[in-house]
């Protein structure tokens, strides 16, 4: 156990740091699209609202110096392609699932083509706080060198429970997403409360895209995102549309994306690729075992167009 | 007359519509309708589906606009553009499709309902507000349960008591006893008739049950096709004359004699046992025979595991367990099997369960013989023009209007589905049949063919399944009764033996 080696104790630590780190934008997204989902509709877009996001992030923090306007401008970003996918989805006969496909390969697309003169220039990273001060295992030190945006997330989560019971706006949400019969009977645009629903959505995948580029990994290049925001999509249909949950499935999402590097980091190099896509295996896993031919969804809004 | 904005002074006001006229296009679906609702009154609204009832509340709840036509509300004329004004006025309606969100409970439903939702909801104050309010209530629902666990009579109780709890005094009930046993309805009418009584509550109910007009309504208005057919008080008239003034002149099919005895066991179900979507036990392990030439009539309300049932039959569901049986055979709904046994269904909701909407008319009533000579040749070779053939045949002796056999079956009205349906289903020999709420919606005339078909099916020796949520549909055509409750049978009797208190305490589960 000398100069703070502790072996393969390395593993579990190292995954707990990717948990942390790498969760961050699966919590963002994944706690956006809870919204977005509540309210009755599903925007698959989030993966390019995520890459713009971390885009435009890293081009305001670079132009300005300062990462948390840089933080902001990715929500605005993001708010507005939830926006135009609100937009399109209230004319009628559009479904909401292509409009998030081709909203997706916009976003990633625009992102790219803006993103170009960014690739060299080094933006101000996010800071990170240091709670593993206490301990003198390098390790352990790095694995809790957290940063504010994914305390941010997880004091959300808990919010957002909470907002769903007890706010007007949580309530509206619910409704629109349960019965849009119901929410017209009472006089309520439908259309509107999933508009906004959406920006808000869009403005926290935004969000998480801007942790990707200014702190993990932390610079902006084009294959910055490998599907996060689709994965933090269907995270949302695994934590069963509760915010409390999607904050447990975005920590062992996360760990389980750490787990590739951590098993390099110890040497075992034999199987990189395939550990590497563990994440994507735990999703059709869970997407396998949670379906069933025979029963709904417990959980889902009755509104979303893969339940109705 | 007086134009104002400002609801009328408290208690209860009533609602006049003057020569209102709605075009929806080219179609014509009120012509110079009135209505007039006296304050303190129970008024009936009576007319047969697409006669207009729906349209004309509608417009006065704001949800359309007439093209023509005056809204009085308390004798002020008022310009309602949406249900918002309405509400501000003291209108309210209770829908025929709940508009509870199920997945809330009660107190969050009451709440979300008002317009003053706080944008932070305090909800040991809202609790103890809510209880306050129910303790004044004649009828009590459970504030802290999901609606969707609550059965479909309490939800209509919370619809009505969602109303009362917003203070409106015009209450528009669309159909508010279809989902309610008979005691139940009593219940809840005598409930609000005595609210009208006290004058603190005016009521329009539309409903087509000539029993609750005749039992609970003051005046009554009947409508047909868009027209103002009659009006009056339902002191002065019988059901006879209400009925005659709402189908008109139309000739309707007239039913068969019940002959012949029952036979042989056709269709038997052992320790059935079926789950519904949410993975919950929908069927429990349920036990029938049904024999040739005889109707079993299953009653319930709805939700009672009925439609997981005929599911099965159909081949929609599979079962979880136990055993049926067809002439003796085991049955597992393939498509041989139902050929075998001259097996026919008419399942609820024709236009989803029983058709291809965007496929033809001539195609839908082939289903059931597509890759067979006359109309295929050699299993894969389709003959358009035996499919032509067999389609006008059909269309004329089971009078489906459709402009061309080639018609897609979704642009049918839903009696013509369901007659298209009938004449696919019932149009060869059978010897089981299986009929779910087959008159659901309809009209008159299609509700007597229907009526006329079964009756001769089962003359002609056919075991007969009919589950339906209509009592009346049931006492006048089974042979035997089944009440159907939390997915058991807890009651059988022969039909002519039957006490329609006794039924309705079983269908309610006492």
């Amino acid at each position: 156990m000398a100069d703070g080696s502790i072996g393969l104790w390395t593993v579990p630590l190292a995954v707990l740091g990717g948990a942390i780190r790498v969760s961050t934008p699966f919590l963002f997204v994944s706690l956006g699209e809870c919204i977005t989902e509540r309210s009755g509709r599903i925007n698959l877009g989030l993966e390019g609202t995520l890459v713009m996001g971390a885009m435009s992030a890293y081009g305001i923090s670079y132009l300005t110096g300062s990462p948390w306007l840089g933080v902001f401008a990715a929500g605005i970003t993001g708010a507005l392609l939830g926006a135009l996918h609100a937009g399109i989805c209230s004319l009628p006969r559009v479904n909401d699932i292509a409009v998030g496909i081709a909203l997706m390969l916009f976003g990633t697309g625009l992102a790219f083509y803006l993103g170009k003169p960014l690739i060299e220039p080094t933006a101000p990273r996010l800071p990170a706080i240091d709670f593993g001060w206490w301990s003198d295992i390098p390790q352990l030190r790095a694995a809790l060198r957290i940063n504010v945006m994914f305390l941010i997330g997880v004091a959300l989560a808990p919010i957002l429970y909470w907002a769903f019971r007890t706010t007007r706006w949580g309530l509206l949400i619910r409704t629109a997403g349960e019965s849009s019969d119901a929410a017209r009977a009472m006089g309520y645009s439908v259309l509107l409360i999933r508009l906004r629903a959406t920006m808000v959505g869009g403005f926290l995948a935004g969000i998480g895209g801007s942790f990707l580029s200014l702190f993990y990994p932390g610079s902006w290049n084009e294959g910055l995102s490998s599907g996060q925001g689709i994965t933090a999509v269907a995270l949302v249909i695994f934590a069963r549309w509760d915010p409390l949950l999607c904050l447990w499935a975005s920590l062992a999402f996360g760990g389980a994306a750490a787990l590739g590097p951590a098993l390099q980091s110890v040497g075992v190099t034999s199987g990189y690729h395939l550990f590497n896509a563990a994440p994507y295996i735990l999703t059709l896993a869970i997407m396998i075992i949670t379906c069933s031919p025979k029963r709904t969804l417990t959980g889902a809004p009755a509104e979303l167009s893969i339940t109705r | 007359m007086i134009v104002g904005e400002a609801p009328p002074p408290s208690g209860a006001f009533g609602v006049d519509a003057i020569a209102m006229t709605m075009r929806f296009g080219d179609f014509l679906a009120l012509d110079n309708v009135a209505l007039k609702v006296r304050p303190g009154s129970f008024h009936a609204l009576l007319g047969e589906n697409g006669a207009g009832k729906s349209t004309l509340v509608k417009c006065i709840m704001g949800y359309y606009h007439a093209t023509e036509g005056d809204i009085l509300v308390g004798e002020r004329e008022q310009a309602i553009g949406n249900p918002k004004d309405a509400h501000a006025l003291g209108l309210g309606m209770v829908y025929q499709h709940f508009t509870l969100v199920p997945a809330m409970t009660v107190a969050e439903n009451l709440v979300l309902a008002r317009d003053d939702v706080p944008a932070v909801v305090n909800w040991p104050k809202e609790m103890k507000e809510l209880e306050v309010f129910l303790a004044r209530m004649p009828f009590k629902v459970p504030l802290a349960a999901k609606v969707s666990d609550i059965s479909a009579g309490e939800r209509q109780k919370c619809e009505i008591l969602k109303q009362l709890y917003l203070k409106r005094r015009f209450l528009i009930l669309d159909e508010p006893t279809s989902v309610l046993t008979p005691a139940e309805a009593d219940e809840v009418l005598g409930m609000l008739r005595d609210m009208v009584v006290r004058g603190e509550l005016t009521i329009l109910m539309i409903t087509h049950k000539f029993r609750e007009v005749m039992a609970f309504a003051d005046d009554v208005t009947i409508l047909r096709r868009g027209k103002l057919a009659g009006a009056g008080k339902v002191s002065e008239l019988t059901p006879d004359a209400m009925a005659r003034t709402m189908i008109g002149a139309e000739e309707l099919t007239v039913q068969p004699p019940r002959t012949g005895e029952a036979g042989m066991a056709r269709l038997e179900l052992e320790k059935v046992r079926a789950l519904d979507d949410a993975g919950a036990i929908a069927v429990h392990d349920v036990s029938l025979t049904v024999r040739a030439g005889e109707i079993v009539g299953i009653a319930g309300v709805s939700g009672n595991g009925q439609r997981q049932l005929v599911e099965v039959l159909a081949g929609q569901r599979e079962a979880e367990s136990g055993e049926i049986r067809v002439a003796g055979d085991p049955y597992r709904a393939s498509r041989e099997e139902m050929r075998r046994h001259k097996m026919s269904l008419l399942p609820e909701e024709p236009l989803k369960n029983a058709c291809v909407g965007g496929m033809s008319v001539a195609d839908n009533i082939a289903f059931r013989e597509f890759d067979r000579a006359p109309f295929a040749s050699g299993g894969w070779w389709l003959n358009r023009g035996a499919f032509r053939g067999d389609a006008r045949k059909k269309i004329a002796q089971y009078k489906i209007k459709t402009r061309t056999p080639e018609t897609p079956i979704s642009a049918l009205s839903g009696g013509n589905v369901q007659r298209a349906v009938l004449a696919r289903e019932l149009g060869g020999d059978v010897e089981v049949l299986i009929a779910a709420n087959p008159c659901f919606g309809l009209d008159f005339a299609a509700v007597a063919q229907i009526h006329a078909e079964i009756m001769a099916a089962r003359n002609r020796g056919a075991a007969v399944l009919l589950v339906s949520e209509d009592l009346d549909e049931l006492l006048e055509l089974s042979d035997r009764l089944v009440v159907m409750f939390h997915g058991e049978f807890v009651y059988e009797a022969r039909t002519s033996e039957a006490d329609l208190t006794v039924i309705g305490r079983h269908m309610a589960g006492h």
